[in-house]
């Protein structure tokens, strides 16, 4: 079931210029969260924003109660966002969005191909997968090292892969270049750029391979209702805040295609 | 002590939700209490199956948004045949908001809703301004206006509201208009027309260019044509625009709208509705007020 609740911020971290991580803690019983699913936190006290911003899941605690987000400052409001402190009440719609499939079995494999802030919902996903028995590689890119936040973090859940643009780190070149990402896998997940997902997309169905993406349109409602966000799919326009954000490419033939 | 009627519907209160804002009422269904609503109005039904416009159609502008959708929607035949079926026990006053690109489609997709048992009203929509054939073009001309709302009126036989656009020198007029062809209640205002350029990037948000403002950046210009309208017709008026409190929705009232509707509002608290309902009560608790039609229209 969805709610509107207020999250306290316990930790905020700074990661490089552009990206910041909140862990914020519900306070009683959270709504389980699907890897892949978003939020959509109200900014406040901003003149410029009024609509509240979906935000994708980077990391759950049951145990805890604390959801954590990887935000990139990117316009008005996840700067206004940026200024929170430990202590600070975030309002937030969650949980939202059709998520990844995690039903694989044990002893199958998945490739986990994530790109700039497109790697946020994929630390949840690995996690999720590797307590099922998936043996997961995650496939992080960027332009340079910094740009690509809590790679570490994904250590404990699975083989960890790096290109760069710039050679910084890892292999250098873009992620579809990369060694691991042409070996066999029993599924793909993809988030990140849209260039990078639709190559990711278009390699996986040239292989066969089962593959879904995780998209990112601007929205309103956040619960299908306004129809703001819709993309275009071999179905028609669908809404990516309710159909998806997560879609199997089996429906976007057209999307990744163009 | 909320309670209004609009023709013949009852209402437990004047508080309802505006077409396009809160789907088929389902998607809020988590946060609302869809019984404790006046009413909802649900998203614009067209006689066919519509795609809508291209993606982007969605932008942020200072205290509001523009949207250009273009009224997508499964058409009237699902809405009858599924969606229907799925909302109709709600005890609550579910009103079909009917869209069109022609005259006979706006009367084929009456037609149809006027068979459904617990559909007691349509919102005639001749207001939408993102098509490109019909929608405002109906609604900016009071002799179209009349036509429309008169050819409707002779297959549908429940409560006919009709939605009407700012977009005009004279929103009276059209009011006036429609009142004459037979409409039972007008309701005001649907998006105004307005634009916002991405300087970067050097082209319109929207893929249509023009697309429908919404939010409180509208609420003193539909109030002021809630009252000016209120004080030219004899049908109530239900007022909407901008609305995300009870204060804002007292001022509808006040300035006659016998009901009013939320929108954008929705977006940003989806429980918003229920906080209205909570707020009128408590206006009327601590001004004695033992009955909300007291004070509407009262400036």
């Amino acid at each position: 079931m969805k709610e509107i609740h207020d999250f306290k911020v316990l930790e905020r971290r700074q990661l490089g210029s552009r990206y910041f991580a909140l862990v914020l803690e519900h306070g009683g019983r959270m709504q389980p969260v699907v890897p892949g699913q978003f939020v959509e936190v109200l900014v406040e006290g901003s003149r410029e924003v009024m609509l509240r911003r979906p935000i994708s899941v980077h990391d759950v605690d049951e145990e805890r109660g604390t959801l954590t987000l990887l935000i990139q400052i990117v316009g008005n409001g996840t700067r206004k966002l940026a200024e929170l402190q430990a202590g600070d009440k975030l309002n937030m719609v969650y949980p939202l969005g059709h998520g990844f499939t995690s039903d694989l079995r044990p002893q199958t494999s998945a490739l986990l191909v994530g790109g700039g802030a497109g790697i946020a919902p994929l630390l949840h996903l690995s996690k999720v997968l590797k307590a099922k028995g998936v043996s997961c590689t995650i496939l992080l890119g960027g332009r340079t090292a910094e740009l690509i936040p809590v790679r570490s973090e994904f250590e404990p859940y699975g083989r960890l892969c790096i290109a760069t643009d710039d050679g910084s780190l890892g292999h250098k070149g873009l992620v579809v270049e990369h060694p691991a990402f042409a070996e066999s896998y029993d599924m793909i997940y993809t988030c990140g750029p849209t260039p990078m997902m639709k190559a990711v997309a278009r390699s996986a169905a040239e292989r066969g391979i089962r593959c879904e993406v995780s998209l990112e349109n601007m929205m309103a409602c956040g619960v299908g209702a306004c129809l703001c966000c819709v993309t275009d799919t071999d179905e028609g326009h669908r809404c990516v805040c309710k159909d998806g954000p997560v879609f199997d490419i089996g429906t976007l033939r057209k999307w990744y295609e163009q | 002590m909320l309670a209004v009627k609009i023709d013949n519907l009852q209402l437990k209160n004047p508080v309802m939700t505006a077409s396009g804002t809160f789907g088929y009422g389902e998607e809020f269904a988590d946060f609302v209490d869809l019984e404790r609503l006046g009413g909802f109005i649900v998203k614009g039904t067209t006689g066919s199956h519509r795609e809508g416009n291209p993606y982007p159609r969605m932008a942020e502008t200072p205290s509001g948004m523009l949207n250009a959708v273009g009224l997508q929607n499964g058409g009237v035949e699902k809405f009858c045949k599924e969606v229907y079926h799925r909302i109709k026990h709600l005890d609550t006053n579910i009103i079909v908001n009917v869209s069109g690109s022609s005259i006979e489609e706006y009367c084929d997709v009456a037609s149809q809703i006027d068979e459904l048992e617990k559909i007691p009203a349509i919102e005639l929509n001749i207001s939408c301004p993102n098509v490109k054939k019909g929608g405002m073009g109906f609604g900016t001309n009071p002799e179209m206006a009349a036509q429309v709302v008169s050819e409707v009126r002779k297959v549908y036989h429940k409560t006919l509201i009709v939605k009407l656009t700012p977009n005009v020198t004279s929103v009276v007029d059209i009011a006036k208009a429609v009142e004459a062809a037979g409409a039972d209640s007008v309701s005001l205002i649907n998006t105004m027309l307005g634009m916002a350029i991405d300087v970067e990037k050097r082209r319109p948000y929207l893929s249509t260019i023009t697309g429908g403002l919404s939010g409180p950046a509208v609420k003193p210009v539909a109030v002021r044509m809630v009252w000016q309208v209120a004080h030219a017709v004899q049908i109530p008026v239900i007022g909407l625009g901008g609305i995300a409190s009870a204060a804002d929705a007292l001022e509808f009232l006040m300035a006659g709208a016998k009901a009013i509707q939320v929108g954008t509002a929705n977006f940003i608290d989806p429980a918003v509705t229920m906080k209205i309902v909570d707020g009128l009560e408590d206006y009327c608790k601590r001004h004695g007020i033992s009955d909300i039609n007291e004070i509407i229209g009262i400036i």
